[in-house]
Order: C-alpha cells, then structure tokens, then sequence
C-alpha cells in the first residue's frame, strides 16, 4: 500500500514532456578524480573545484565521501547528479543497516549497485551525468572500480576519470606497484594531481586526499599544491613560435 | 472478564449496544496471548526487551527477529501476530524513510508514532480489512530526546516511560514501576529488562524461550540496534542469578 506520489512523472519517450525531462547537458561539474590501491587499502584525490562551463565557480565542492563502514566515493560529472547519488547510497546503506545482522555491503556490491544505476538510466536516455570512483576494502579484500555515465564499468589497481586518464594513468602505469606504502602512494597522487593543475583547465588548486583502509575511511583537510611557473618556457611562451597560437 | 459479544462481533463497522467494538478487542487477545515485550525510558536512552517463545527446538537462535529497526534513530518490538507487526514494521520503515526525503531531517518520534497509530487504526474502519492483532512498542532517540511509544491494534497511541504487552504484561508492569528510570542509564536498564522477563515468564505453561534486546542510547550514538552480544550476556547471567535468589527463598 503505497500512498507516497512519486515525484517524477513517467518517463515518456514520444510527448511534450519527455525532453524536458532528460539530462541533455551538464552544469555545474567537477574534474578528474584519481585512486590507486596501496598496501593498507585504496588511496584517492580530487580537486574541490565545481565548474559552470568554463568558469571556476565552486571551489569547497567535496567531490569525495564515505558510503557505509567499507566504501569510499569519488566522482567527476555533474554535481547536483552525485547528490542524488548519494541519496540513493545512502538509503541502500540505511536499509543495509536496518537489518543489523552483522553483515554490510562491501565495496564490490556498492560498485554493482552503482553499475545498475547508471546503465538503466542511460537505457532511458536520462543519464546521472557522472564518472564514479568506488575504492573500499572489505575483510582484507582491497577492491577499486570506476563506473561512467554510459554504463562502462571496471576494476583495477589504479583508475582515474576525465582528464586523469590522459594524464594521470599513463604515469600511474609507469610508477604504481604492489605495495606502495602510504607515503609514496601520497607522493604518486600529487604527482598526478599536479600535472592536471597544470594542464586540465577545469583543474583548481585545492585538493584533498582519502585514504581507506580496514579500520575506516579518513578525508584529509583541503590544501594546495606547491606549482612552479619559472620554467623558460613559460616565460616567453611565444618565442620561436612560428605564427600566432 | 471476556464477555460474548453474540451478533455485534461479526464485523469491525459495529457497534455493540454498549458503545464496544468487539473485533478491536479480540484483536487485542491475540496480542495478549504472544510472548512478553517490554520498552522502558532511560535517562539516556530507550531499552527494549522480548521474550521470544521458542516453539520447537529446530529453531536457530537468533532467527525469527521480533525488534526491528525503523530508520537509524528508531525501532519496533512486536508482540502478536508477527505477519501483521512486519507490515507495520514496513509501513513505519516506508514512512520514515518518505518523511526524511521530504523534509531533510530523521522523522521525529511523536511523528513517526502519529503515522503508525493511524496506519493502525485505518484498518479498524473498514468491513473488507481486518484489524492488526499485534501491539507495537517503539522507542526511539531525536533532538527531543529518547522516547517511547506504544500503538495498540485500536490505533491508540500514547507516549510511555515504561511499557508492556504480552502474556506478561501485568507482572512486568508492576516490575517496571519498581524502578527509578529517571536515575537509570541504558547499561543498567538493559539488566533490569532482562531480570523483569525472566521473572514473567511462566515456566509451567511455556518451556523456552529466547531473550531478545535492542537499545537506542548515547552509547551506541543515538542508533537503534541490538544490544551488544557481551552485555546481552552479562545481562542474562544477572537475570539467571536473581531468579535463583528468588526461588531460594
């Protein structure tokens, strides 16, 4: 006996309402995000930055949060679509809990779920405009997988989305191994955090880093990169340039 | 003091010539007839108690859940019929999960407890529904406080700081006024519970049972769940021990 309105109207495809009813382009929305599995559990960064087409104009946006006791979520896209993401997390979690039988959902049933989410709304053409980041670990069982608007979903030592896969994995492949302890995989992070600062133009330069591992998740305090601009070529850029650029 | 309501029982739209409804009464028989449940208000928290009759020895501990959490701050224990008290336990999960989507915040107590007792009562206005035969008691912990509520199948709903349903519920009353609640922190009362249903439950005409806890306090964050396995334990060892004391005598 269900007496709550549902508070969207069906779905209709062919009607005056049904394009209005569509994600057909995103608004406010944040850059890459980057993960990497180290040895006590999964290590992730995003920037705080919230962009409205090319302006920088939301610069504390947590782009990453806690999803139960096992999970950590990191997302890039649309913004106001990873709240309502979380709001679906979170009443998956809740419902998880209310059994309270001992048992919670892992990073992998998490991801799954996501998985679902996302490809069902794509088959509707209503995409959650996002490319998600789930790290977590679970009984010792490290698991970190990344799921887009589309629906491609995967698992795998290191992931990144946007401008992070062009930019930060190919370092990620060259430098991650098994085993990194905390420090270097932190140093590895902002290494490929700041190659985005530099060259992502969506990129601002305050970011924080998660870490989880067994014992829970921790989101450090946000803090910026230190940047170099003296590079002589940076200085004149336009020397030796052939024509105008 | 059951009186046959010859005629003006066949159906919960009539009335008795004495102003009675005798479906919601029978109903409240069914609830009589199931195991003991007991809430009692701490300074700091809610405890609530079952006495789970077991009815054959094939049955797994800890199977046949009687307290249900209802959202993170509340929960349900059910005595009576236990198909209907899960429809209820749905309808209260359902509310509160519909409240806190709307409104942003975890559904205050006295709300979620209105949203319930009506629930209830609409099924006592109808020929083609039957009445709920169980009684449910909910306790729950928001920015007023903990607080407990007792939704009855009438639909009557009043908030308690100690109550009892169940084939016990007399004795365990008059136990539960033994107490200083004002003064007790959720730690003790989830002993005294236990030493109350120990002590009401008749050893004679029902053989086991299972003693199931739940508590929503400031130990445990303001989030309703089972009392902890070692202070279910302890409690149960105290329960043990007073009730040879009292046969002692």
């Amino acid at each position: 006996m269900n007496f709550m309105a549902s508070t969207q109207p069906e779905n209709r495809l062919l009607g005056p309402q049904s394009d209005s009813q569509r994600t057909l382009y995103p608004y406010v929305t944040g850059t890459s995000v980057v993960a990497l599995k180290y040895k006590d559990g999964i290590l992730m960064a995003a920037d705080m930055g919230g962009s409205y087409g090319s302006t920088l104009r939301y610069k504390s946006v947590e782009r990453m949060k806690p999803i139960g006791k096992h999970s950590l979520l990191g997302a890039s896209g649309e913004i106001s679509d990873f709240q309502e993401i979380l709001r679906y997390l979170d009443e998956l979690i809740l419902y998880d809990n209310m059994w309270d039988d001992g048992n919670s959902l892992g990073p992998k049933e998490v991801h799954n779920y996501l998985t679902r989410v996302m490809y069902n709304r794509r088959n509707k053409f209503n995409p959650l405009w996002n490319s998600l980041v789930l790290g977590g670990v679970k009984n010792g069982q490290k698991y970190l997988g990344m799921v887009n608007m589309i629906g491609v979903n995967f698992e795998d030592n290191h992931v990144a989305t946007g401008f992070g896969n062009h930019l930060a994995r190919p370092i990620l492949r060259q430098e991650w191994h098994e085993n990194l302890s905390f420090e270097d995989g932190v140093r590895l992070l902002e290494k490929c955090m700041r190659v985005l600062l530099y060259r992502d133009r969506s990129a601002v330069n305050k970011l924080q880093i998660a870490k989880i591992t067994e014992e829970g998740v921790t989101i450090s305090q946000p803090y910026s990169l230190k940047t170099y601009w003296e590079f002589s070529a940076f200085k004149n850029p336009t020397q030796g340039a052939v024509g105008s650029w | 003091m059951s009186s046959i309501g010859t005629g003006y029982d066949l159906s919960v739209t009539t009335f008795s010539p004495d102003g009675r409804v005798f479906q919601i009464e029978y109903a409240a028989k069914a609830v009589d007839n199931s195991g003991t449940v007991i809430g009692i208000k701490c300074k700091d928290g809610i405890v609530m108690g079952v006495e789970k009759l077991i009815t054959s020895k094939m049955m797994l501990p800890g199977s046949n859940r009687r307290i249900h959490s209802v959202h993170r701050h509340s929960g349900m224990a059910v005595a009576g019929l236990a198909a209907d008290g899960r429809q209820i336990v749905a309808r209260a999960k359902s509310e509160a999960t519909n409240y806190e989507s709307v409104y942003g915040e975890a559904i205050p107590i006295k709300e979620l407890a209105q949203r319930v007792a009506s629930y209830v009562h609409l099924c006592t206005l109808y020929w083609w529904l039957r009445p709920f035969g169980c009684g449910v008691i909910l306790g729950g912990y928001d920015r007023d406080g903990p607080q407990l509520y007792m939704v009855e199948p009438s639909g009557i709903s009043y908030r308690y700081f100690g109550a009892a349903i169940g084939k016990g519920k007399q004795a365990a009353k008059t136990e539960i006024e033994k107490l200083k609640l004002s003064e007790m922190t959720c730690r003790e009362g989830v002993i005294e519970v236990a030493k109350i249903i120990y002590k009401v439950h008749d050893e004679a005409k029902d053989k086991a049972f299972e003693l199931e806890m739940s508590w929503v306090c400031d130990e445990s964050k303001q989030q309703h769940q089972k009392v902890p396995d070692d202070l279910l334990e302890e409690a149960k060892v105290a329960a043990r021990a007073a009730l040879e004391e009292m046969d002692a005598d």
